[in-house]
């Protein structure tokens, strides 16, 4: 039993990271229909500005005497970082698309991908880059069940992003105009909506929750490649499509779910963690077949959020 | 009286087809006009160029003196330009409240807000019982009285009413072309309105233009238009 409840929290933890990118692919999606490819590789671009930063302030003795404001800062900066570089990356490679085939628009993101994982590679080397974990050792054990600091610090940073982004999409003006730009483009320009900075700020936010999780899986695994957007990504995609794509409660459920498969499937199934990212797609494939419109989703053809 | 809206030899085209031709008329600040004719006609055309949905291929849109043929469609709300569209186009997964302060998005006025909020659910009770539901969720008619009521939180100088009798009940008709008489004559809003009824729209407006094939083939005070025996013969079916 012990075992189960200390798989829960694993499967909690990796949930509420998937949760974090997937939202950045359901929410680009809502708003402009297209999967964006390259969302993966803004996750890393996340944790490597977080392996930058907190490496140079471990070198400084900052991370021994402020680890807690070291990481805050790191969070804060890579997530306004990464908000920029998706806005750019809109702007150069999905804007000038607006009006053209959602396959050439998909295309170009298949393409942005590509680049950035390259770019990544030029700039950071092909080499696995060490987190600097001294500070995120120690924990506790309640119940028989061994609880990290670092555990509990993803758990509570993730929980308070996505309060944070459901207040901002449920409750605020510009929550409302995305929601609205979602549902119906035309309408929102005439009541005064500009939907091209809406679509830039939903990139903006869904990069920022990227960057988040980015750094968090740095800091849980211990270090990052500039390849690590892939398979996390398409596993946050398939998350997004389990959740119905387009819909946040959605993405935020679906990650959960796919995260605690995950980990349950590695410690239950003979020779699952081998085979640990293949139950993902699985669902995916399964979620497609069965249900496309995933848990929370409406029709298919409709657009949500 | 100034004229507060313009149009000048506008042509629009989908692809090659041309869909306006040469389409010039004008609306006096206070004044109901209507726009009449078949379906097909260009009425609905005319309106999306008004607020740039549409691009005008020739010719020139002006508003309160300013040309506005350029602006995108998200700009003409901020000078007092609100439209109610073909369609309604509700957002179906907002609320009923949420609705009506989109209409509201680029006001910073929080009391007059509340006061034209007020107001709305004061000529549409039926808005404020339903206000926590889904807009996808209304009848037809609420749909409709929600998309005027949303267009009247912007507080605009002019509303643009795309065919707002269409679907509904003559009694609902009635009802919503009772209450934008009424908004016209208490806060002086100027109206365009597209409409293919054109006994109710001649029985509201103030003048109207009739459009076929994408031109206007004629122009008059409402009345006259009324007793017109061509009119007659072809909308009012007498």
């Amino acid at each position: 039993m012990d075992y189960f409840f200390q798989q829960l929290i694993n499967g909690l933890t990796l949930g509420g990271v998937y949760a974090l990118v997937a939202l950045g692919y359901t929410m680009v999606y809502g708003i402009i229909q297209l999967i964006n490819f390259a969302h993966g590789e803004i996750f890393a671009a996340g944790g490597y500005l977080g392996v930058i930063l907190l490496s140079y302030m471990a070198s400084q003795g900052l991370m021994d005497s402020h680890p807690w404001f070291g990481l805050a800062f790191a969070l804060i900066l890579a997530m306004g970082y990464c908000a920029m570089l998706a806005m750019a990356v809109e702007k150069v490679a999905y804007k000038p698309l607006r009006q053209s085939s959602r396959l050439s628009v998909l295309l170009s993101a298949l393409g942005m991908s590509i680049f950035l994982q390259n770019g990544l590679m030029l700039t950071q080397g092909v080499y696995d880059k060490a987190y600097p974990t001294e500070f995120t050792h120690g924990g506790f054990e309640w119940l028989g069940v061994r609880v990290s600091y670092m555990q509990i610090g993803i758990l509570a940073v993730t929980a308070l992003l996505l309060v944070l982004l459901n207040t901002l999409v449920f409750k605020t003006r510009i929550g409302k105009a995305m929601r609205a730009t979602a549902q119906d483009k035309v309408m929102s320009a005439l009541v005064g909506i500009h939907s091209d900075k809406v679509i830039s700020t939903t990139f903006a936010i869904g990069a920022a929750l990227a960057a988040a999780a980015g750094i968090m899986v740095g800091l849980y695994y211990g270090s990052v490649r500039y390849d690590m957007g892939f398979v996390p990504g398409i596993k946050a995609f398939a998350a997004a499509v389990l959740g119905g794509i387009g819909n946040i409660t959605g993405a935020m459920i679906g990650g959960l779910i796919i995260g605690m498969v995950e980990i349950l499937a590695a410690a239950y199934i003979p020779a699952g963690g081998e085979y640990k990212d293949v139950f993902a797609f699985v669902i995916l494939i399964g979620v497609l077949y069965f249900m496309p419109t995933g848990i929370m989703g409406e029709n298919v053809d409709d657009t949500r959020v | 009286m100034a004229a507060i809206l313009e149009l000048e030899g506008v042509c629009a085209h989908y692809g090659r087809i041309q869909a306006l031709r040469d389409v010039s008329l004008r609306v006096e600040e206070g004044e109901v006009v209507t726009i009449i004719g078949a379906n097909g006609a260009g009425k609905s055309t005319t309106l999306m160029t008004i607020c740039g949905i549409v691009r005008a291929t020739a010719g020139e849109v002006r508003y309160a003196g300013e040309s506005i043929r350029d602006k995108r469609p998200d700009q003409l709300p901020a000078l007092g330009l609100c439209q109610v569209p073909e369609g309604r186009r509700i957002f179906p997964r907002l609320t009923v409240q949420e609705n009506l302060d989109m209409g509201a998005f680029l006001r910073r006025d929080a009391d007059e807000i509340e006061a034209d909020l007020g107001m709305v659910f004061r000529l549409f009770p039926v808005l404020h019982e339903r206000r926590k539901q889904h807009g996808g969720t209304l009848s037809g008619g609420e749909q409709q009285m929600l998309a005027i009521a949303r267009a009247l939180m912007g507080r605009p100088r002019m509303l643009l009413l795309d065919e707002p009798s269409l679907g509904l009940s003559p009694m609902i008709s009635q009802h919503i072309f009772r209450i934008i008489r009424n908004v016209n004559e208490e806060r002086g809003m100027t109206v365009l309105l597209v409409e293919q009824n054109a006994n109710m729209a001649l029985k509201l407006a103030d003048r109207a233009y009739v459009m076929e094939t994408g031109a206007v083939v004629m122009e008059d005070d409402a009345a006259a238009l009324r007793e017109n025996a061509d009119i007659k013969k072809a909308y009012l079916g007498q």
